[in-house]
């Protein structure tokens, strides 16, 4: 099942289903960092208020997609994180280390739109 | 370094039964078998395991944790052993009821399983995560495996 990614602007959309194998998660991966260029898209938001398991593979690729998604010139914000998924996340020791993350899509939008740069922590310093 | 004690590591244990059935031992009802071989097996798997533990009673958090933690075994199947089973049960003991979650493969088995649940540890290249998490997150959890003859992971969580 394809992941559909909505153009909105100078920015990227996309909705993850719940049904997501490994497979959709990479072909979203390679789909996302081609397209920045195609569109020339200052931000893409991953949408997985849908998503019912994060586990480490998953935040593996989202993490690694949204490194590659930077190194092309645009920012990443996941949005939608769930309670349960958060919880289930931290208990496991999962992160999104450097990954920029917001509330819900309007959020997501606020923060691109803002252009700040707040990646978490272990994110390499602008520049670096 | 954390040493195992000696009855859990893979050989010993796939050999040693108990003398005699342990007092109020669980019992496991309502098996379904889930032949693993591909990735969308692992979204069958969490999504079946999320449906019973919906029925067993679990919080919301406790189906996302089990659900993930699956997804996590059924992933060690894929990535070292190709194809396995996942098996689903019911737990019974006292009147309360719980999961059990089983990963069976017959892959190249797991040559030193105390290494395989240290964190950070993973010979394929993943986070390596998933093992010591899964022992950290469930109320019971015992691997067998032996070199050259495959992995049984068998995890349990109680509902209440």
């Amino acid at each position: 099942m394809a992941v559909p990614i909505l153009k909105q602007g100078p920015y990227l959309i996309a909705s993850v289903q719940s049904a997501l194998t490994d497979t959709d998660l990479l072909e979203l991966r390679t789909a996302l960092v081609a397209l920045v260029g195609r569109y020339r898209s200052r931000g893409v938001i991953v949408d997985v208020t849908a998503l019912d398991v994060m586990d480490s593979f998953a935040s593996r690729t989202l993490r690694d997609m949204a490194h590659m998604i930077r190194l092309r010139g645009a920012e990443t914000v996941i949005v939608g994180i769930q309670p349960e998924v958060a919880f289930t996340m931290v208990q496991l020791g999962l992160t999104l280390a450097g990954v920029a993350t917001a509330l819900d899509l309007e959020e997501g939008l606020a923060f691109l739109g803002h252009g700040s740069r707040k990646p978490g922590p272990d994110a390499a310093a602008p520049g670096a | 370094m954390n040493r195992r004690p000696a009855r859990s590591t893979a050989a010993a244990r796939a050999h040693s039964r108990p003398p005699r059935p342990r007092p109020r031992r669980a019992t496991v009802s309502d098996e379904m078998h889930i032949p693993i071989a591909g990735s969308q097996d692992i979204v069958t798997a969490r999504q079946y395991g999320r449906a019973l533990a919906l029925e067993l009673g679990f919080s919301n958090s406790n189906l996302t944790l089990i659900a993930t933690i699956i997804s996590e075994l059924t992933r060690n199947i894929l990535n070292y052993a190709h194809h396995g089973t996942i098996v689903l049960g019911v737990l019974e003991r006292d009147g309360r009821r719980g999961i059990a979650v089983e990963a069976r493969d017959r892959g190249p088995g797991i040559p030193d399983v105390a290494r395989a649940l240290e964190i950070g540890y993973s010979t394929s290249g993943s986070l390596g995560l998933g093992l010591p998490g899964v022992r950290r997150l469930m109320d019971e959890f015992e691997i067998v495996s032996r070199a050259g003859h495959g992995t049984t992971v068998r995890a349990r969580k109680w509902a209440s």
